[in-house]
């Protein structure tokens, strides 16, 4: 049995100032396992990892790898040990070639030239080990997401890697992508290569994993094999406590009240912008959740882009409350009674080095400022007001948003756009890489802020999201409109029928 | 309070606990300029006097009140070249006015009044232009900024046929020489100007822009703020400083040599600004941090001259303080 084991951590404490954030944590990894990781952020998962890979110096504890004490102190050490990472960012250069990329740090030379041949052949090489098949010497940028990941992936791990961890690997990826991905993790486990697998999807864990160990406040609080854990049992244990709502429905959506939906208020006729958005026509009423499904580059970002004028439609019409709606940047938007809460919460969201009062009354400070002097005592108090009404937790309105949990500044995005009191509101992966309890409650509040007649515009990759959050879904495919459901027709079924395999007639007809 | 004992501890890093970096980060530049009063308090003959004040805050003034200008420039994530162009531009103006070059103006007063208000726009319009370059199509600021560095010195030149102008007149040269209350003129409209820009960082929304399009500015477009006004807005300001800079630096002299006038000026502003622990990335910028960083370059340089150090061997000195504010803040980044 101990011959099996690749990977052992006994006893491990990291603290940081005197904090710890991982305590008596143990790991045991067996030879070609899948092995997930999953605890709410916080728990201390990535600290476990990066004092594996060398990036923390442990303060107590012991690390075997295959056999033998395992001390390093970079990753790049640990790499060369056999220990690789993947991140979820792809850390690539698109305008070099496949080879080059792949080639990047550790060029052949011959005679102090680069040794081309070898490197194409090396690379070709290494990618056929994970069956792409691909030109190595076209740019990296040219090729799609999906083959860019696989590239990265297969960089990452080379040939020596003995144990690949994966950090959260999939949350950019939609489900296609995923597959492939899944692919990998299989081949490598036929290879005999272990995998840690850390993720927020739990329908992911059963699919891929063989074990999961699970995290909650620096602790590691338990392993079980995947086959012998139920999903509410892995919730509940990386919460800490009984989580008797998450029976029955797996978001915090419960089924809505309908006749709280009110009239028509928003209306997008043919919208355009090629080729991600083809004749696209959605519309909304107050006080509805209406879903926005298909996979990734099926055009639902771009259609919320065209809607908020973050980008310019090249045909079609707007309507809101029955007056035409013609907003050419996004001021005219948000003075129109929109707001935009967008996916990428670091990149197009918080300004991450501003605090919590100051992300807060972004949009808004401008409208309160009377010859744009502010007053700081009142947005002190407006700031507060939010933190206390949507639950931020963070040490007050001065703490900077860089230090707060992903689902944390989510919140603060809410509230920069529930201050403005609006209309509409789009929200582009609201749950996206945040812990099951703040999941929780942001559903709670989305679906609270319709109940009190906010239109509410969702995208979601999680499917389980879509068809138990909104009252209405439409599905793109290819940057055209495939389908519109709700009611009994708006099963997870249909929506991925839809989204894989576009028209259905029947749905077709219902909305001509 | 009871939220702090649920804040969640941020990946990888724990605040609230002392971090050397951090402090140093904060207060370098106090603690550095704290040092150096100390050394020369002990060190340097007749350094606690009136006069050794006086000449180190008028050699400071147009430093700072350059350097406030490229505060906001910089807390927008840009920087500003050509202030030192602008300074020749409006140092080669002034006198073409007061001295009746251009039109002829009999009243005094009114020419002066003039040839302050008409360079200073000038110097304003030229730092629109750059704005404009930088809103309107893009352009890095860097580049954008370098067309004026090269062509406005070459403007002022053009202006003044580059001739040498040589002037005598105290009613323009007040702002040089004059001592209301019995401080130099200068130092009142350096602090003017300070004090206007650390209210408008603080408390206006045009301040809490700068730094917000510093700092993320797909999210600042995104939470409708007018991204490009403000960039134009900056660059203007940016401009109007180095105008007033101009104006200041020509006055002391009683002369205006477009060669001359502000030579060098872009650096040192950009130094002051870097050794006050404004990110040269954006996002953050003090004013305050600006105006001690600028008077601990110039202390420095005092306290070298004042004890027999050449000038040259100052320069390396001062490269030597820019580098390790850059490398401080550096340090404070990537942890």
């Amino acid at each position: 049995m101990a011959d099996d084991l690749l990977l052992s951590m006994q006893g491990i404490d990291k603290k940081f100032g005197g904090i710890p954030a991982v305590s008596s944590a143990s790991l045991s990894i067996e030879r070609g396992e899948v092995h997930a990781l999953i605890g709410q952020n916080g728990a201390g998962k990535s600290t476990l990892i990066k004092v594996l890979t060398g990036y923390y110096k442990r303060d107590a504890g012991q690390v075997l790898f295959d056999g033998k004490p395992f001390e390093v102190t970079s990753p790049q050490q640990a790499q060369k040990s056999g220990i690789s990472t993947i991140y979820q960012e792809i850390n690539l250069v698109p305008l070099r070639s496949v080879t080059e990329n792949i080639c990047l740090g550790r060029e052949q030379r011959r005679m102090g030239f680069l040794d081309w041949t070898a490197m194409h052949a090396e690379a070709e090489r290494l990618l056929h080990r994970f069956k792409i098949d691909i030109d190595v010497r076209k740019p990296l940028g040219r090729l799609n997401t999906a083959t860019q990941q696989m590239v990265a992936i297969a960089r990452a791990i080379g040939f020596s890697a003995k144990l690949v961890i994966m950090d959260e690997p999939t949350s950019s990826l939609d489900e296609q992508e995923v597959s492939v991905l899944f692919g990998v993790i299989r081949q490598l486990k036929a290879d005999g290569v272990s995998v840690v697998f850390v993720s927020h999807k739990l329908d992911e864990l059963y699919e891929v994993c063989d074990r999961v160990t699970i995290m909650r406040d620096g602790r590691t609080v338990r392993s079980a094999n995947m086959n012998e854990i139920k999903k509410l049992e892995l919730v509940s244990s990386m919460l800490g406590r009984d989580v008797s709502r998450a029976e029955g429905h797996a978001t915090a959506f419960a089924k809505r009240d309908r006749s709280k939906i009110g009239e028509v208020m928003f209306k997008a006729n043919g919208l355009s912008a090629k080729p991600s958005v083809r004749d696209v026509s959605v519309d909304l009423r107050r006080g509805e959740i209406v879903g926005l499904a298909g996979l990734l580059g099926a055009g639902r970002t771009e259609t919320a882009r065209l809607i908020f004028a973050v980008d310019a439609p090249d045909g079609g019409e707007m309507e809101l409350q029955n007056r035409p709606y013609r907003p050419r940047r996004p001021a005219d938007a948000i003075n129109a009674g929109l707001g935009f809460c967008t996916e990428d919460r670091k990149i197009e969201g918080i300004v991450a080095d501003m605090t919590v009062a100051e992300n807060i009354m972004l949009a808004l400070l401008s409208r309160v400022s009377p010859h744009g002097v502010f007053d700081p005592a009142k947005q002190h108090e407006l700031a507060t007001n939010f933190i206390a009404k949507l639950g931020i937790k963070c040490s007050g309105p001065n703490q900077k948003v860089r230090e707060l949990s992903g689902g944390n500044q989510q919140k603060v995005l809410l509230a920069r756009w529930l201050a403005m009191n609006p209309k509409l509101l789009i929200l582009d992966e609201p749950t996206r890489g945040i812990d099951v309890g703040a999941k929780g409650e942001i559903q709670r509040l989305i679906k609270s802020l319709a109940d009190e007649g906010l239109g509410v515009l969702m995208i979601s990759s999680e499917l389980e999201e879509i068809v138990e959050g909104a009252d209405r879904i439409f599905v793109l495919r290819e940057g055209t409109l495939v389908a519109e459901l709700q009611g009994d027709t708006a099963t997870e079924d249909a929506v991925l029928a839809a989204m894989a395999h576009g028209t259905s007639p029947r749905t077709v007809e219902a909305r001509v | 309070m009871k939220e702090l004992a649920v804040n969640p501890v941020p990946k990888g890093e724990i605040r609230g606990h002392f971090d050397l970096f951090d402090f140093l980060a904060r207060y370098g530049t106090v603690i550095a300029l704290v040092l150096l009063l100390c050394f020369n308090l002990a060190f340097t003959r007749n350094f606690a006097t009136l006069q050794t004040l006086n000449v180190n805050l008028t050699q400071v003034c147009t430093i700072v009140i350059v350097a406030v200008g490229m505060t906001l420039v910089i807390g927008t994530g840009g920087i500003d070249l050509s202030v030192g162009s602008l300074m020749a531009i409006s140092g080669a103006l002034a006198p073409m006015i007061f001295m009746s070059k251009i039109v002829p103006i009999d009243n005094i007063a009114l020419a002066v009044t003039i040839a302050i208000v008409v360079p200073v726009l000038v110097a304003g319009m030229f730092g629109l232009f750059n704005g404009w370059l930088i809103a309107r199509f893009r352009v890095q600021p860097i580049v954008a900024t370098l067309v004026l560095f090269i062509a406005g010195r070459g403007i002022a030149q053009v202006i003044t046929n580059g001739n040498l102008q040589v002037f005598k007149v105290p009613e323009f040269q007040w702002i040089g020489f004059g001592r209301p209350f019995g401080i130099p003129a200068q130092v009142l409209i350096m602090a003017v100007v300070v004090l206007l820009a650390w209210w408008a960082l603080r408390r206006t929304v045009f301040g809490r822009d700068v730094l917000a399009i510093g700092g993320n500015e797909k999210a600042s477009t995104l939470a409708g703020i007018a991204v490009g006004r403000v960039k134009l807005a900056v660059y203007a300001i940016s401009g109007l400083c180095a105008g007033l800079a101009g104006l200041v630096v020509i006055a002391i002299n009683s002369a205006s040599d477009a060669n001359l006038v502000g030579l060098g000026m872009e650096l040192d502003a950009i130094a002051a600004v870097a050794v006050g622990g404004t990110l040269l990335s954006g996002g953050k910028a003090t004013i305050i941090g600006t105006l001690l960083g600028a008077l601990t370059i110039q202390l420095v340089r005092y306290t070298l001259l004042a004890n027999g150090v050449p000038d040259a061997a100052a320069l390396v000195v001062k490269a030597a303080i820019i580098v390790g504010a850059v490398w401080l803040q550096q340090q404070n980044r990537v942890r």
